[in-house]
């Protein structure tokens, strides 16, 4: 009994072990070249050229960008503490690492006989797991820019700190009503309701929770117009000004990798995961449904990293009492009365 | 035997063993890590002087040291999160069990609710939120 157990976990483990390593990767490739991507998106929002040097229209340009990181020097400044400076980065990179462990990339495939769940596991508390994981991004800011010990940094990084609980509350909030909606917590589980003919997308049920949940992942990921931890003209860099090589690589990917993220992250809650728009897709055969549906996912994502660039070349930074009052005084109170609107609209309907 | 045991493990949403792959994620993550830093640790050039490792503030000598208090807002407002977000974590178990609970669980959130904002505009009155001095 003990060895048929212990055999079938090996094959569980060997298809998960795949499957993280693909998505892993998968990430990492997304975010670097996102950064390709920011600066493509950001010449034609400003009508020039962009990277063009590397390869054909620059394609290559991450590639250089990221071998740079990796041949310079690493620099560990002699008044830091220098067991945490290393440790910041490594959280954060951890942390963004970690979240994509519970997104449905797509439905089930069919492979060498057995069938895959594309998706690493399916947990039934996946969105508070999503919130733990992201909540402990908050450490990689604090300690890299408490440990560098630069005021430029601390100020930073504690902008940075305040920043991210103050959204996390109100992005929290905006959840719930999807939830009173989904009455699970299971990722898997809220996609496939969406997919559920005559079930609309969630985003058309919660339009208000939508946007707030939006306003928040930008405020999450750092981004215009919440980018205030790294407001160059106030406080040259950032918390990662004291970093070089691939330390600061690790802050920089961590953010994109953040991005792609909290775009799969809406996809998924609010528009329906890997469902096809007006397409059933028990008509096809699973491993074409499977790989459309990891497609249309995918265009979604690319969609909402593209909405972050545009943003970001679009609107200016937030003072930061204004970013406060926006988070505080007005999403919070938002949120809740989406959530009590939602459950009395609900409630009233059903019964 | 084995495939029904499988099957069993996948549809069970409440079974610990789906938590299996998120340790393999994290291993593989402090691994992937690891290699990094050792590998752009190896790689880099290793020309350190003492001004290199001299904190950098816009290239002016840096005056004492950085471990000195900040603004108590700061502190305010993450002394704020912790109480805050003990409260919404209240929310997400009403949230997922929102339909049974019908209309008596909704008026027991709304006191709840109320308690909540009772709070939120005790702190916003008292000026925990003010950033201007």
């Amino acid at each position: 009994m003990d060895t048929v157990l212990l055999a079938i976990d090996l094959a569980v483990v060997i298809e998960k072990l795949t499957l993280v390593v693909i998505v892993v990767s998968a990430s990492l490739l997304v975010a670097m070249y996102s950064t390709y991507a920011e600066r493509k998106v950001a010449a034609i929002l400003q009508d020039r050229v962009g990277p063009d040097r590397a390869g054909p229209f620059g394609i290559f340009q991450p590639l250089a960008d990221g071998l740079k990181l990796f041949m310079k020097e690493e620099i560990i400044p002699s008044k830091s503490n220098r067991f945490l400076f290393i440790l910041g980065p490594c959280l954060a990179m951890l942390t963004a690492m970690m979240t994509s462990a519970v997104i449905p990339w797509g439905g089930t495939v069919e492979l060498f006989g057995r069938t895959i769940d594309l998706q690493i596991a399916d947990i039934n508390i996946g969105v508070l797991y999503i919130f733990g994981v992201v909540s402990m991004g908050v450490y990689g800011i604090m300690i890299g820019g408490w440990a560098s010990n630069n005021k430029f940094s601390l100020l930073a990084a504690i902008r940075g700190a305040s920043q991210i609980i103050s959204y996390e509350l109100a992005m929290g909030l905006s959840l719930i009503a999807l939830l009173m909606f989904t009455g699970s917590l299971s990722m898997k589980t809220i996609v496939e309701q969406q997919m559920a003919p005559g079930h609309l997308w969630n985003v058309a049920y919660q339009p208000l929770g939508f946007l707030i949940f939006l306003v928040c992942a930008f405020a999450e990921c750092n981004r215009t117009p919440f980018d205030l931890p790294e407001a160059e003209s106030e406080l040259n860099f950032g918390y990662h000004q004291e970093y070089s090589s691939m330390k600061l690589g690790f802050y920089l990917f961590a953010e994109y990798i953040n991005m792609f993220i909290s775009s799969a992250v809406m996809a998924t809650l609010f528009f329906g995961g890997y469902d096809i728009p007006f397409l059933n897709e028990s008509n096809l055969s699973p491993n074409l449904a499977a790989g459309l549906g990891v497609l249309a996912l995918v265009i979604k994502i690319v969609f909402f990293i593209f909405f972050f660039m545009w943003v970001r070349w679009t609107i200016p930074r937030f003072r930061f009492d204004q970013l406060m009052h926006l988070g505080w005084k007005i999403m919070i109170p938002l949120a809740l009365v989406n959530m009590l609107a939602t459950g009395g609209i609900i409630l009233w309907l059903g019964k | 035997m084995g495939p029904i045991l499988l099957q069993a493990a996948k549809t069970d949403l409440n079974s610990s063993i789906n938590y299996l792959p998120i340790a393999i994620q994290l291993l593989f993550a402090v691994v992937f890590l690891a290699a990094m830093m050792l590998l752009t640790h190896w790689l880099g050039p290793k020309r350190q002087t003492a001004d290199k490792l001299e904190g950098f503030e816009s290239g002016i000598p840096s005056v004492g040291n950085a471990r000195q208090p900040v603004a108590i807002k700061y502190f305010l407002v993450a002394i704020l999160f912790v109480l805050f977000d003990v409260e919404v974590i209240f929310f997400y178990p009403y949230a997922v069990n929102f339909r049974a609970l019908g209309w008596d669980g909704f008026k027991a959130v709304l006191m709840f609710v109320g308690f909540f904002m009772a709070g939120f505009f005790y702190i916003i009155k008292k000026g925990a939120l003010t950033w201007e001095d």
